[in-house]
């Protein structure tokens, strides 16, 4: 069985080719294989919608080559978001998440896994 | 300078270094770190189970053993020096306020910063007379090695996701397969995450039950008691199968339930469920009140499954945050609405009885 995917066409990831210098950081922390370098040693998208949107490659990537609107997919995130507080517990201790977009800093109570 | 406590309990001696004495450890866990894992899998003291930050021996390590970097949170340290029996290595272990390593470079306290912070903090450069760091791969979103590599001198190399993979990772030279640089989502990876679902939906959950019960009985030719019987326990079981469909069967069955959309397979399985329910309470639905009320449950359990179905995605391994918010604003507003409809009916159903 191939990896899980979540939904089409939402995924904001964009890479400027041009930029890339072909380091293939990218490559290492992408953990949905979503890039891949092709055969002159430049990165390539090779399957968008399996990205997360975790923002490890545009992190990590010297020219800023990546552009993507990175965050945690986590609802109850979302909503405590929306409802103008700090998560609770949320999620498990692999894959869990709080606070999407906003990286808070050190709520040392409230703070979600 | 700020070296870690040697009075924590996992630590089994100490290892003279030119910074001072440093904790050692071991790769063997004792009955105390897996009930310590336990625990926290059930959500008891999650909050506070952390290591002091800073470097660790692991073994007997001198200047030229590996560092490996990881998270304070004391279930990353147990799973990460638990895979490397009969190895001489450092642990360098960062202040990430207790959280794992993934949520924490999401959150960005496993961030250049925090590293670039305690390599200083620690001596390292001191300890060892290399310049290379192995960083679990999972804490990508946090740290850019770029930028540590300009602040610190130290140059990272991204590890396996999984500490099982780092034996292999070191004696191929550093190098990860690419099956160890995707994340996996198993059954048994899934299953772990149920429990600390269920406290979280339980916690809120037990209040709700009780009033379900007790509201169960108002209304009614009968006595209280015995409407509550009936009427309220009937709620209760209810209530507690959209809990186990939507934070235990969605989890496991997550692969083969139909749709992408968590909300979407937490409804789906929901109201399977919900009939199998309603066939074995059989209610009379030549009246009005079997009627109201089982159309009641059609709207409530589904609905509370796929919410908490939904809620599922911050544990999951796969979801954007673009794709959670398109979701969400399709499925929260019929979630609510099903849910507040299906609560209306049920009331009514109680009182025109």
């Amino acid at each position: 069985m191939g990896q899980l995917t979540y939904l089409k066409d939402v995924v904001t990831l964009n890479l400027s080719e041009e930029k890339c210098i072909g380091c293939s950081m990218c490559v290492d922390v992408c953990t949905r294989g979503v890039i891949r370098m092709n055969g002159v040693g430049r990165a390539w998208i090779q399957d968008r919608d399996a990205c997360m949107e975790c923002g490890a490659c545009s992190r990590n990537c010297p020219t800023g080559a990546f552009s993507v609107q990175a965050g945690v997919g986590c609802a109850a995130a979302v909503i405590n978001t929306m409802l103008g507080r700090e998560g609770s517990i949320c999620c498990g201790d692999q894959g869990c998440t709080i606070e999407p977009c906003e990286q808070t800093e050190d709520k040392r109570e409230t703070s979600c896994c | 300078m700020s070296l870690p406590s040697l009075k924590q309990p996992f630590v089994v001696g100490a290892i003279e270094t030119s910074v001072g004495l440093l904790p050692r450890v071991t790769s063997s866990l004792t009955w105390k770190d897996h009930w310590g894992t336990i625990k926290a899998r059930w959500g008891v003291g999650r909050m506070h189970y952390t290591v002091e930050p800073g470097l660790y021996a692991l073994g007997h390590p001198d200047i030229r053993s590996p560092v490996l970097v990881t998270a304070n949170y004391k279930m990353s340290f147990d799973r990460l020096r638990e895979a490397l029996p009969g190895r001489d290595m450092w642990i360098l272990v960062l202040d990430t306020v207790g959280i794992n390593v993934w949520c924490a470079a999401g959150k960005g306290t496993f961030g250049t910063e925090e590293l670039v912070r305690r390599i200083a903090l620690s001596g390292l450069n001191r300890v060892v007379s290399h310049r290379e760091l192995i960083l679990p791969q999972l804490s990508g979103p946090g740290v850019a090695a770029h930028l540590v590599k300009k602040f610190s001198g130290f140059s990272v190399h991204y590890g396996p996701i999984r500490a099982l993979d780092v034996p292999v990772y070191l004696n191929a030279g550093l190098k990860a397969t690419p099956e160890m640089r995707l994340k996996t989502f198993t059954l048994r990876e899934r299953m772990a995450l149920i429990p600390i679902e269920l406290v979280a939906a339980l916690k809120p959950g037990l209040f709700i039950l009780l009033a379900f019960f007790l509201i169960g009985g108002l209304g009614g030719p009968a006595g209280y008691w015995d409407n509550a019987v009936n009427y309220g326990f009937f709620a209760v079981i209810a209530l507690m199968t959209a809990i186990l469909t939507g934070a235990v069967l969605t989890p496991i069955l997550l692969p083969v339930l139909p749709g992408r959309a968590f909300s979407l397979k937490g409804f789906i399985i929901g109201v399977i469920a919900t009939i199998v329910l309603l066939m074995m309470r059989n209610p009379d639905l030549t009246l009005w009140q079997g009627r109201l009320e089982g159309l009641a449950w059609l709207l409530l359990v589904p609905s509370l499954a796929a919410y908490l179905a939904m809620n599922f995605t911050g544990a999951s391994t796969y979801t954007s945050l673009s794709g959670v918010k398109k979701e969400m604003r399709l499925a929260l507003p019929m979630e609510i609405g099903a849910g507040v409809a299906g609560l209306g009916l049920w009331l009514i159903s109680r009182f025109i009885a």
